[in-house]
């Protein structure tokens, strides 16, 4: 008794305390150390909460709070299951290194409205933690608008015209999708189904006709924009005039990790992985997944700008998560969830050195980054740890998540995605391992000035990252136990 | 040949509907804006005839109670109609008050002056 | 006590009535304004007495002057007109602190007390209509209304306030001689003015006379159509509330439209649905062809406009819209959505034009390129500017979400896939209007006139806070809002032929 109510105490304060951070960060904005010493703790204290609800969930254990109905069919309510579970365990952990990480990149390159850039920060974080946690489809669209107004000014944090436009592009394609085809698909499946619940094998079995079911997924694929599913990916590219942290940790892990979380949640438990395939009605949902991954790889190859490059690879590598969804095999979806793990911590090391790089030498395009890894050893060798992350192969946590996917393709003979899963490996190869030989085997630019490593917090975090990318090849049993929980059902 | 017969034992009603028409004609049609309060007017007054004539039964006489009579016409509609006419003359006071205000803050009445005058300042 | 009790219907009205000829009397604006609050603030509560009243026992009849209905004046309150009334009184209640220091700033010392003895009766006018169930006496209470607004109106500081002044008493005036019109033709058939009465009476009306029926129904639709401003109808709309005194505007627009719109949902569904059957006619579809080209167009010109409270004023015309779509849907979700879309708009957009009214007493100006910056300046009020703006989008989480989601509802119950993607589409288009004010307002350099400028005084801020707090507390505790809309929705399509 007393264990339920203490995990339903824990899942209110995990929302609670970031939002409680952010409202004390500001009390502090004259004093810098103190305010960053509020963040850094808020998120070690998230991360603990979020840690001590592990073991129930484990246990099996699905504590939940109901906090108001709100009206006919919209209830307020939070639910911890495996999925949500891993989420809020990337998303909490990350955010501790990112913001060791943000100390060091914001104050080496003094950028202004340090205050409200945490505070947003904080707001984005438990908008994260709501959705992870979401019981029902209100509450999860409730906190994914919550996400989106919150990251809106960190995009626009430079305050020029290139932000605005950049801002621009990011909310109308964010919340527009989400109110024009995500709100009319929530709708549908509430008058459908007559709740809104994420229930294990789905609620819309037998409910829906096959044309139905293929429409709402449609809106719900399309409608879900973080997921950057093409045609609707413009938003991540443009984002990436924000502060290196922001792109690191929001556009890499937190914003795009909610997308393809969301999706993931809608496809195993709103239609039912078994209902869709009865159906028949995804095949163009691999078709779709598939071509934002060749697309996107393609695009990556021609950036030369290495946040840009980072971006695409970014709406690549989702699409992989969508892919695992699409494949409609359990071992695939535990795939896809090991991959939001693997692909957030790899991500953001390879974000991590972008900005280490920027603000050691404020380069930002590949052509120039000839011989930096003698310069900045430590950085580039994390960068290549998340390279190979990118690529696929061991001894990276991507690997083992990439296996699973193609083990899923292979089990249902769905050839199209075994061969779009080997085709976009060489892809990413192409893209990335460029960068890493450039950085170690080709002499620097005679007239390049002198630069060494950047700050330590940097150093710190992004190594930390890297090491995780590898350690979770070694030791995946937190990841695949809340995997398998998840295709147990 | 009905038509006509229709026509002509209405022939209240048909002055009613002109009234009516004409009024919301001139309200409409006219761009000063004393003419368009007199149109409005018009359009008001109609509307009392609307009423007071479905009221009136013919051989009935007014409706104060005696022996003598049988049937009465009914008194309500003048009754609304009095009401319908003091909110009528409010509204033209009101109305030609704006309109002196206009003057005064314009130069002119004409609608499509005023709006030139707007656009120049 | 009981005897107050027994009263209050009446009270409602008389209070601001007696308000207004006391105010008038008054020469000094700080008096006028005294007494003027006291006023507005006993309202709420009796409202809120009758509201629980009707909630807990059913309508309340209240004969005038003692003359037993139907041939005497009926006050009636159900759970509809009780909504309505709380929501005007309470409106009214909120704002009226803001009005000290806008109005005194907008207009000359010696218009204020003026001012508030139009803004009383205008109440008495508009709590008139919602109160009253005599059709004729209904007429009566909206010209009441209506007369004062356009003195309100006209008393704006911008010389073209005359002009708005003078377009709206044309049109607000043909409108009104419509309904009168319809009602004729009702009285005509039936021999009586009390509504109930008349929809008793309208139900054994012969079939040779079937026509007469609908014509009254056509007159009285389009003579209120044009008092709410439903879509083409609104044309007096903008201009109104751009130059009306800012804190006028605030409330009118969330009153007055909301009054008419009330009006045309009693004879809807309590007169005409109760004696025909209004749901095989094609009325309901065309209502939701206009609210939808409200919504759209409307929405698309907001998207244009450069002054803020113009801009507001279309959102306001869109906005009706989606009432007036919940009336056409009628069915029990779209008619929730669209009652209580009444409540929600009412507060959004008061706290919305509110927001103007304070940048404008800070600023000088609601032209959207003067007021670059002023976020940083005026936080507070540009933050309820941002919140409210998120209502009108429908952003989860505010009020305008729990409309959005009734309205969408009641479309998808009718089959009416479209229907949904043009509600939200609309929601699309007030995100554009709504961002690029709030790009401008936060993320552009201040000027060197707006670096001057700060959040106003507590008076003018606190009604502010309120409503915009209500914004969010009602996107997630609905029982008050969607709850009694519900109810009403209920018992009104319950009474349906």
């Amino acid at each position: 008794m007393s264990a339920v109510a203490s995990s339903e105490a824990l899942i209110v304060l995990a929302i609670l305390l970031p939002f409680v951070g952010a409202l004390l960060i500001p009390l502090f904005r004259h004093h810098p150390n103190l305010r960053e010493t509020v963040t850094l703790v808020t998120a070690a204290l998230l991360c603990f909460v979020v840690f001590s609800l592990l073991e129930p969930v484990l246990a099996g254990a699905r504590p939940e709070v109901h906090v108001l109905d709100v009206a006919q069919g919209l209830t307020l309510a939070f639910k911890v299951e495996p999925l949500g579970m891993l989420f809020a365990l990337v998303a909490s952990t990350l955010w501790i290194v990112n913001s060791i990480y943000s100390i060091g990149y914001m104050r080496a390159n003094k950028e202004p409205r340090q205050t409200g850039f945490y505070v947003c920060f904080a707001i984005a974080l438990g908008s994260t933690i709501g959705i992870a946690f979401a019981k029902n489809l209100f509450t999860l669209f409730l906190c994914y608008e919550a996400l989106t107004i919150a990251t809106y000014p960190l995009v626009v944090h430079n305050a020029n015209a290139e932000a605005f436009r950049a801002g621009r592009v990011y909310l109308m394609l964010l919340l527009g999708t989400s109110l024009v085809l995500f709100l009319p698909a929530i709708v549908a499946t509430w008058v459908i189904a007559g709740t809104l619940d994420f229930t294990p094998g789905g609620i819309l079995a037998g409910k829906a006709g096959p044309a139905v079911t293929g429409i709402l997924l449609a809106l719900f694929v399309f409608g879900i924009g973080k997921a950057a599913v093409m045609p609707l990916h413009f938003w991540l590219p443009a984002a990436m005039v924000a502060p290196t942290p922001v792109s690191a940790l929001l556009h890499a892990v937190a914003v795009v990790k909610a997308g393809v979380f969301t999706l993931l949640k809608v496809v195993v438990l709103i239609f039912g992985v078994d209902t869709l395939s009865a159906l028949g009605q995804s095949g163009w949902l691999t078709a779709v997944a598939g071509a934002t991954i060749v697309i996107a790889s393609v695009v990556a190859l021609k950036q030369d700008n290495l946040k840009r490059r980072l971006a695409y690879s970014t709406v690549s590598q989702l699409s992989y998560i969508v892919l695992g969804a699409a494949i409609l095999a359990p071992i695939s979806v535990a795939g896809a969830a090991i991959y939001i793990a693997a692909h957030a911590v790899s991500k953001i090391t390879l974000f991590f050195a972008a900005g280490s790089i920027y603000t050691a030498s404020h380069l930002t395009e590949v052509s120039q980054l000839d011989g930096i890894g003698r310069r900045m050893p430590w950085t580039m060798g994390a960068f290549a740890i998340g390279a190979l992350g990118m690529i696929g192969i061991p001894p990276t946590a991507n690997f083992l998540g990439k296996w699973f996917i193609l083990g899923g393709a292979m089990q249902t003979a769905n050839w199209l995605a075994v061969s779009i899963i080997i085709v976009s490996t060489v892809l990413n190869a192409a893209y990335f391992l460029p960068i890493v030989y450039r950085a170690f085997f080709c002499a620097p630019a005679a007239h390049a000035h002198d630069y060494g490593e950047a700050p330590w917090p940097i150093v710190l975090a992004l190594t930390m990252t890297a090491s995780a990318t590898i350690l979770m090849f070694v030791w995946p049993d937190i990841p695949f136990a809340l995997a398998k929980l998840l295709s147990d059902r | 040949m009905s038509a006509v017969r229709t026509f002509i034992e209405h022939y209240n009603y048909v002055i009613t509907i002109l009234l009516m028409m004409a009024g919301l004609y001139i309200v409409v049609a006219r761009g000063n804006m004393v003419k368009k309060l007199v149109g409005l007017s018009i359009f008001q007054t109609s509307v009392y005839l609307l009423y007071i004539e479905p009221g009136k039964i013919l051989g009935a006489t007014a409706p104060i109670l005696d022996p003598a009579f049988k049937v009465y016409s009914n008194p309500l509609p003048h009754v609304l109609i009095l009401t319908a006419i003091v909110v009528g003359i409010a509204t033209v006071a009101l109305g030609l008050a704006l309109v002196v205000r206009i003057n005064e803050a314009y130069g002119t009445v004409e609608e499509d002056e005023i709006f030139e005058r707007d656009r120049d300042a | 006590m009981s005897a107050v009790r027994s009263q209050l219907p009446i009270l409602q009205v008389l209070v601001p009535l007696l308000g207004a000829v006391l105010v008038a009397f008054l020469r000094r604006g700080t008096s006028a304004f005294a007494l003027t609050l006291v006023v507005s603030w006993i309202l709420p509560f009796v409202a809120g007495a009758m509201l629980l009243q009707v909630l807990a026992t059913g309508p309340i009849s209240y004969a005038l002057g003692g003359w037993a209905p139907p041939i005497g004046i009926e006050y009636r309150v159900d759970v509809l007109n009780a909504m309505v009334l709380m929501l005007v009184s309470t409106v009214g209640a909120v704002i009226m602190p803001f009005a000290y220091r806008s109005v005194a700033f907008e207009l000359d010392d010696s218009k204020e007390a003026w001012f508030y003895s139009m803004y009383l009766l205008c109440l008495a006018g508009l709590l008139g209509v919602a109160v009253t169930g005599d059709a004729f006496n209904a007429f009566v209470f909206l010209e009441i209304s209506s007369l004062s607004t356009y003195v309100l109106i006209a008393m704006g500081p911008d010389r073209r306030a005359l002009l708005s002044a003078f377009q709206y008493l044309i049109m607000g005036t043909i409108g009104a001689t419509f309904y009168v019109i319809g009602v004729g033709f009702l009285y005509v058939l039936t021999g009586s003015l009390n509504m109930v009465d008349i929809a008793a009476r309208l139900a054994t009306v012969g079939p040779d006379q079937g026509q007469a029926v609908l014509t009254a129904l056509a007159f009285i639709t389009v003579g209120l159509s044009l008092k709410l401003a439903l879509f083409p109808l609104h044309a007096w709309l903008p201009n109104a509330y751009t130059y009306a005194p800012s804190w006028a505007t605030a409330f009118l627009a969330a009153t007055a439209t909301k009054v008419a719109i009330y009006l045309l949902v009693r004879y809807y569904f309590s007169i005409f649905g109760v004696a025909i059957d209004i749901r095989s006619l094609p009325i309901g579809d065309f209502i939701v062809g206009l609210s939808i080209a409200a919504m759209l167009v409307a929405s698309f010109v907001a998207v244009f406009e450069t002054n803020l409270k113009r801009m507001l004023a279309y959102s306001s015309v869109a906005q009706i819209g989606y009432i007036t779509l919940g009336i056409g849907l009628a069915n029990q979700a779209g008619l929730t959505g669209g009652l209580v879309h009444i409540v929600n708009h009412a507060l959004m957009k008061a706290a919305l034009f509110l927001a103007v009214g304070a940048m404008f007493y800070r600023a000088y100006t609601v032209e959207l390129k003067d007021l670059a910056g002023i976020g940083r300046k005026m936080p507070l009020t540009t933050a309820a500017f941002t919140i409210a703006g998120f209502g009108l989008v429908g952003t989860p989480g505010t009020a305008g979400f729990i409309s959005k989601w009734y309205l969408a509802v009641g479309a998808l119950d009718k089959g009416w896939w479209l229907l949904v993607f043009l509600i939200v589409g609309s929601s699309l288009i007030a995100l554009v209007y709504v961002g690029r004010v709030l790009e401008v307002v936060w993320l552009r350099e201040p000027s060197v006139e707006i670096a001057k400028v700060r959040d106003p005084p507590l008076s003018m801020m606190a009604p502010l806070i309120v409503l915009t707090i209500a914004t969010i507390y009602f996107g997630f505790d609905t029982e008050w809002t969607a709850g009694v809309a519900s109810t009403a929705a209920k018992s009104l399509l319950g009474g349906l032929r």
